[in-house]
């Protein structure tokens, strides 16, 4: 693995979400206010990021040598089970009460304010509960401790 | 449903998109790794050997970039109007959600739906479900 590609990544990654809006808590709430005046902007986002993807991973899934030569984490076959339909659901609400998601709260960090470390912190805690709860999980469920993403 | 013509942005949000899709497109094709956020930061709660290092670069890439933007580009911070109270809860379902469903915005809508994913598609399009549903519950029916 070459480090300097994913710290360009994330810078990239970064910017983009800064231009975009995405830090925007009223843009990212405006889009998902549908009753409401709605602000279309986001599906842009989504647009112009997957344009991109479909082509960059139509590529990845045609070569049979990678740079990186890393054990793949993406030829993972899963259905749709509980656990991801609930994990989407909980993740929705968090994400519809404060109209942030996880790389935005990162973003949000470098504006310095005490309601982005708030949500940081609060995110942070709920991805420790989730390690700290994985033994249950895994003993009620079929969940073999295999993610996406 | 009207449309807000008056903070549509269909041209920084293209570009932005873009520059999202660049840097996943960069991850995986120099890393093999996908870029979602929240398995970035999941990750480092139990780091294996060798594997913790490009996931604090990259949390540092984005994080510098968010600060050049601020003193570049931003005139003022992104105003946050929501209580601590609510942030901090609506933080803690975000952060078990992502994990539980393996994946947030980047990783199931952006590279996930990229991929063709049925899991991703279906995870999109719940996450975006529960988020209208939340939004018009605080707006329109207690707001």
């Amino acid at each position: 693995m070459i480090p300097v590609f994913s710290f360009l990544a994330g810078l990239i990654f970064g910017t983009g979400l800064c231009l975009s809006g995405m830090i925007q808590q009223s843009k990212v709430l405006g889009f998902l206010d549908l009753a409401g005046r709605w602000d279309p902007s986001l599906a842009f986002v989504m647009g112009g990021a997957i344009s991109i993807g479909l082509v960059v991973f139509s590529i990845v899934g045609r070569r049979t040598a990678t740079l990186a030569n890393n054990a793949s984490e993406i030829s993972l076959k899963r259905g749709i089970d509980r656990r991801l339909v609930t994990g989407s659901l909980i993740f929705g609400v968090g994400w519809g009460l404060s109209g942030i998601c996880p790389g935005p709260g990162i973003a949000l960090l470098a504006f310095g304010s005490s309601q982005a470390i708030t949500f940081v912190v609060a995110m942070l805690a709920g991805m420790l509960i989730f390690e700290l709860t994985g033994q249950f999980r895994e003993a009620t469920t079929q969940d073999k401790a295999i993610e996406d993403y | 449903m009207s449309i807000d013509w008056q903070h549509f942005t269909p041209w920084t949000s293209l570009g932005g998109g873009i520059l999202i899709g660049i840097a996943a497109g960069l991850l995986i094709l120099t890393s093999d790794r996908i870029l979602g956020v929240s398995g970035i930061l999941g990750g480092l709660f139990k780091p294996r050997p060798g594997d913790a290092g490009w996931r604090v670069l990259f949390v540092l890439g984005l994080f510098l970039a968010a600060l050049a933007w601020r003193s570049l580009a931003a005139l003022q911070a992104p105003p946050i109007g929501t209580n601590s109270a609510v942030l901090a809860v609506a933080g803690v379902l975000v952060g078990f959600g992502t994990r539980l469903g393996s994946g947030c915005t980047s990783g199931h809508g952006v590279c996930g739906l990229s991929r063709l994913s049925p899991r991703s598609l279906v995870a999109t399009a719940l996450f975006m479900l529960a988020g209208f549903i939340t939004v018009f519950v605080t707006r329109h029916v207690i707001g």
